[in-house]
């Protein structure tokens, strides 16, 4: 095995740059070294401009999600071995705009996240009947969309988002879902609004994307397809009881 | 902040983004075999019309489709049809869950039980079912087509 | 592209739902039989009056019409959007709406008098 391996990276300066360039590094190639830690080493010892996100490289915070050979990585949990001899791309998250080298502006996700009110809506609180239980079965019912870290690489991966930025996204509505599945939530109505709204699940062609970009196991693309099922039913029974209570 | 935000770089969609990646092209091929799907009806509905119109029009439908454009398309289509069959009847249960109900969870044997992960009918078994019902439905029409006519 | 919320929606995904099935089930053995075991005469086709009497049977002509109709309402949501998507004419939703739809929709009125002459 060789003991190096080139970097293919994207830079962007926007005060100096109109457009991204491509700069190039070479980092030892070791068999514990995740993108990450190719990233840390240029940083520290070949270019101290470098600019990108990462924080717990441990696949839990969600911010270092990057490009890595034109897939969408979580750049701590890939690891420079699978790639020798190299060369490795890595760019940006695609389908956000680059505010700098490796980091981008998810701003857009960040408004859209609370449409969906990803919290437990109560209608009737009983505080003094104690914490609310939740059995076993129950919880397994959300317990995989509970797993997304906001790593937006679903978002990344999704071509409908990239092509109508209205579009809600997989992991907001995954999310949605994990709390409308939650047994001690009351906000399926709350929530059903913004799912049906034709940049909600509708937009969605189930490309499935989504979900094999996803590091946590999350199947956005389940989600929605779930959904779109349970919003046609309610449709179907609010036409033919347009009296009944919903 | 809202300077450099300003500056941010917009990443176009490229025009042909579908063919940027396997996944994708086969995704685009997935949703076009719904234009052979559409094909298929028509080619339906003008053997019905030849049907309804009698002897002659009958053979002047099948001379039509002998002619080698009209296997090539249909061929095609074929091919079209059966990936929209797989690939549907293969996603179908990430769209239903289907839950066994907890009385009749209480009547299964234990070693059943245990293997529905929380009372789902499994994925593979809504897959499995549908191919079932597919080789059921093709059976039933060539049947029914070829002792029609004999 | 911002759109109004269309409470025609679910209903239409409905259509295309039932008709990918529809279409799964029964559109491949129908062309592989008439359009290409019956004309490359691997064997022969049926004869016209045994094929007329199975078709103005009213249980196939009802089977069929729901084949045809749903079939084109799932081909006109499935190419909707694939022409919205793929050509990035998200602004055109109405417009290509319109074509889809409106031809699913003629399409089936010919299934519908295809059907009633037979
Ligand atoms: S759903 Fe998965 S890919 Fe999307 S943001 Fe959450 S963890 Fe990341
Ligand atoms: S650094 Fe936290 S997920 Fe990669």
């Amino acid at each position: 095995m060789a003991d190096t391996i080139t970097l293919l990276v994207t830079r962007y300066r926007p005060d100096t740059e109109a457009e991204p360039t491509i700069a190039e590094y070479e980092v030892p190639l070791r068999k514990d070294w995740a993108v990450l830690d190719g990233l840390n080493h240029v940083k520290d010892q070949l270019d101290g401009t470098l600019s990108y996100r990462w924080s717990c490289r441990m696949g839990i915070c969600g911010s270092c999600g990057m490009t890595v050979n034109g897939e969408p990585r979580l750049s701590c949990a890939t690891f420079l071995t699978e790639f020798a001899p190299g060369p490795v791309r890595v760019e940006p998250l695609a389908n956000f705009p680059i505010v700098r080298d490796l980091v981008v502006d998810i701003d857009d996700f960040l408004r859209k996240l609370p449409t969906v009110k990803p919290w437990i809506v109560r209608h009737v609180d009983w505080v003094e009947d104690g914490e609310y239980l939740q059995t076993p079965d129950e919880q397994s019912a959300y317990q995989q969309y509970s797993m997304c870290i906001n790593c937006m690489l679903c978002y990344s991966a999704c071509p409908v988002y990239g092509v109508d930025p209205d579009f809600l996204g997989p992991a907001a509505i995954a999310l949605a879902q994990r709390y409308n599945l939650d047994s001690r939530d009351h906000g399926g109505a709350d929530r059903l609004d913004v799912l049906v709204h034709p940049e909600g699940v509708w937009g969605c062609t189930f490309v499935g994307e989504c979900t094999r970009a996803c590091p946590k196991g999350v199947d956005p693309a389940g989600a929605i397809q779930r959904y779109k099922l349970t919003a046609a039913m309610r449709s179907v029974r609010a036409l033919l009881l347009p009296w009944g209570a919903r | 902040m809202t300077a450099s935000r300003s500056r941010a770089y917009r990443q176009a969609v490229p025009r042909l983004w579908w063919l940027r990646r396997r996944s994708y092209l086969l995704f685009m091929l997935r949703e076009l075999s719904c234009v052979f799907v559409a094909w298929a009806v028509l080619f339906l509905l003008l053997l019905l019309t030849a049907v309804g119109n009698g002897r002659v029009d009958y053979q002047r439908f099948l001379d039509w489709a002998a002619k080698p454009w009209v296997i090539a398309v249909n061929a095609l289509a074929l091919a079209f049809l059966v990936f929209h069959s797989v690939t549907w009847f293969n996603l179908a249960p990430k769209a239903m869950v289907v839950r066994v109900p907890k009385q009749m969870l209480a009547l299964a044997p234990k070693a059943i039980v245990r293997r529905l992960p929380e009372g789902r009918v499994p994925g593979w078994l809504i897959v499995a079912q549908n191919y079932i019902a597919w080789v059921f439905v093709s059976a039933i029409v060539a049947g029914l087509v070829m002792w029609s006519g004999s | 592209m911002r759109r109004r919320a269309r409470p025609i929606e679910p209903f239409l995904w409905l259509l295309f739902s039932a008709g990918g099935v529809l279409a799964a089930l029964f559109l491949p053995v129908v062309v592989l039989l008439f359009g290409v075991v019956y004309p490359l005469g691997v064997i022969g086709p049926p004869t016209d009056p045994g094929l007329h009497a199975l078709t103005a049977h009213a249980l196939t002509r009802v089977v069929i019409f729901g084949v045809c109709v749903l079939s084109l309402f799932h081909w006109a949501h499935r190419f909707r959007f694939t022409v919205l998507h793929g050509l990035q004419i998200g602004r055109l939703d109405r417009v290509v709406s319109v074509f889809c739809y409106g031809a699913a929709l003629a399409g089936s009125l010919a299934a519908l008098v295809v059907l009633m002459r037979i």
